[in-house]
């Protein structure tokens, strides 16, 4: 460990001293972070009648239940929630791939007039908050009769300039080399772009493909714009409508069960894939 | 040659088509509706150009309020978040056992849902008829009374609302910090060891120069950020913002867009154009100030 050499002037006290705050410090802000998730999993299990007898709330529970999440399923659509949200994010994240693959192949590979043009003004789109064009979405999907249909919550969340450029970057490291040879060969630029740059360009695409996922799993904003039907709803809206007229105000620990549902599909997705989402949040992320 | 061209562009129809259709023509057009007065959403007429929606906004009680929230709520969690943030990535980086625990844990608010987990902050923090509160048996461990945070007094709500925010956008900047502090040439460090010098003068002469770069950007991504918050507002407090007294800018746009005050795009267009300068204004302060004090390295 380096540091054990670099306290000539605090000396070996002072080392140690300074690695217990350390210690404290951080099992303080784990302890922060993790508490949260703690008491949902906890109220989700603790029966109807338990949690409301609680005056003074109990940090653990001696009979645990499942009632709740039967609820969750039973007395709200939980389950059309999750399963349009299972659908918006696979349709706008394939949507967006199919997008962003044949654009950042065209910046990266192929030559055409006003490429450089077309190129800056792609970039300059990325300063570009979504408040300011959420506002004509709105009325142009209401305009289009998209509201409460699947088109209008797609479409509009499917561009993010950023992944191509991202994209655009990683394409443009596959040796040119390859492109002739393949193109001696007679390889069509679609076949090659399929066979060739995309397998090696792999990383990159499950990085964008997970951000995106992620992004459109937590979305609420432009859902709730362009929806006020509950059969569309997505679980965001979904967990909006459960706080606000669901299990009836005071059925918590059922709203927590539906947290804890709604929550979980991220976080195995970010234990499995952990070292590549924190690889490509730092690389692309914005939250914050 | 033309036919070549002609593959480029038809590569990048979609995205063309995608990006003109809901970025560049809603950012036009966002100008216009600003600009149009007594617009009618059901009937899309307007009766003349001018600047009164601007006027109406900004004599609006409601978005006073919004920007006063707004201001308060980023003046509060920038720093603090950017400074416990850089104290957590320090403290991470300087050790090796648990550490890649620790990280895991501090990335998980990033995963998940912000209208989910706000629930449960409310929770924690409300009191009702039945139940103080988990937060309010902590308080009144320490003799402290009971506080409505979620129904109470404004400082109440805003604490609370400037918690959650901090503990959503920590683990981005932790992650980043983290990862800027990780890229220090080593040899600096050891030159230093060599010459002896304590630890506070290596932090603040080696390691913060260094990653001041990374900081400028977690600052000025944390107050573009922050100037948006919505959703987490939205948790706590549920969609009816402006009765809680607890409303942002962007939760002043969406209002007027939609809802129950909702109808009225031209408002919503010029109350996103303030959002949108005021945002762009403090940008260019943040740059011009760290242009003079961020120490730039090769």
């Amino acid at each position: 460990m380096q540091s054990e050499t670099t306290h000539k002037k605090t000396g070996k006290n002072g080392g140690r001293i300074l690695r217990v705050l350390t210690y404290m410090l951080l099992a303080f802000w784990g302890l922060v972070v993790l508490f949260p998730f703690y008491w949902m999993v906890l109220t989700s299990i603790k029966s109807y009648g338990a949690y409301n007898s609680e005056y003074v709330p109990k940090l653990y529970t001696l009979s645990p239940t499942l009632q709740n999440y039967a609820d969750a399923f039973t007395a709200v659509p939980l389950a059309r929630y999750f399963a349009n949200t299972v659908f918006f994010t696979a349709a706008t994240t394939a949507l967006m791939l199919a997008v962003t693959v044949l654009a950042a192949y065209a910046f990266a590979r192929l030559n055409f007039r006003g490429k450089n043009f077309l190129f800056v003004l792609f970039l300059s789109l990325m300063m570009i908050p979504n408040e300011l064009v959420v506002i004509t979405n709105y009325v142009t999907i209401t305009n289009l009769d998209l509201r409460n249909t699947f088109s209008g919550l797609i479409l509009p969340s499917v561009t993010s300039v950023f992944y191509i450029y991202l994209l655009k970057e990683n394409f443009e490291q596959v040796p040119d080399q390859l492109y002739y040879a393949a193109k001696v060969d007679g390889t069509s630029d679609l076949k090659y772009l399929i066979k060739v740059m995309l397998p090696l360009c792999r990383p990159t695409i499950v990085t964008i493909t997970i951000l995106k996922a992620i992004e459109c799993w937590n979305s609420y904003v432009w859902p709730r714009l362009a929806t006020d039907d509950p059969q569309y709803y997505l679980v965001s809206n979904g967990i909006q409508s459960i706080r606000e007229n669901g299990f009836g105000r005071e059925n918590i620990p059922a709203m927590m069960a539906a947290v804890v549902v709604i929550s979980l599909p991220l976080i195995v997705l970010f234990l499995f894939f952990r070292k590549m989402i924190m690889a490509g949040v730092s690389r692309g992320g914005t939250k914050g | 040659m033309e036919k070549k061209s002609l593959k480029g562009w038809l590569y990048l129809l979609p995205a063309i088509l995608f990006l003109g259709f809901f970025m560049v023509y809603p950012l036009i057009d966002v100008f216009v509706y600003s600009f149009e007065e007594n617009y009618n959403f059901a009937s899309q007429t307007y009766s003349g150009m001018g600047s009164y929606n601007y006027s109406y906004v900004l004599r609006d009680p409601y978005f006073l309020q919004a920007v006063r929230n707004t201001f308060l709520l980023v003046v509060i969690t920038v720093p603090l978040s950017t400074g416990l943030a850089l104290l957590i990535s320090v403290a991470l980086s300087s050790i090796r056992p648990l550490k890649q625990l620790f990280q895991t844990v501090f990335f998980l608010p990033y995963v998940t849902n912000t209208l989910a987990v706000g629930l449960v902050f409310m929770i924690l923090f409300k009191r009702t008829a039945y139940t103080d509160g988990f937060v309010n048996l902590l308080l009144s461990w320490f003799g402290a009374g009971p506080v409505d945070f979620i129904d109470g007094p404004y400082a109440a709500k805003l604490f609370v609302l400037c918690l959650y925010t901090i503990w959503v956008v920590m683990p981005f900047k932790i992650l980043i910090l983290t990862s800027a502090l990780a890229s220090v040439n080593q040899t600096y460090y050891n030159a230093a060891r060599i010459d002896g010098t304590s630890r506070t003068r290596i932090f603040f002469r080696i390691t913060l120069p260094m990653i001041s770069p990374t900081l400028v950007y977690l600052i000025i991504t944390g107050f573009i950020g922050a100037f948006k918050a919505y959703s987490d507002a939205v948790a706590l407090f549920g969609t009816n913002l402006n009765a809680a007294g607890m409303n942002t800018i962007v939760g002043y746009v969406y209002d007027m867009l939609y809802g129950s005050s909702g109808g009225y795009p031209s408002y919503a267009s010029a109350a996103a154009i303030l959002l949108f300068a005021i945002v762009l204004t403090i940008t260019c302060i943040n740059l011009l100030v760290s242009r003079k004090h961020v120490h730039y390295f090769s």
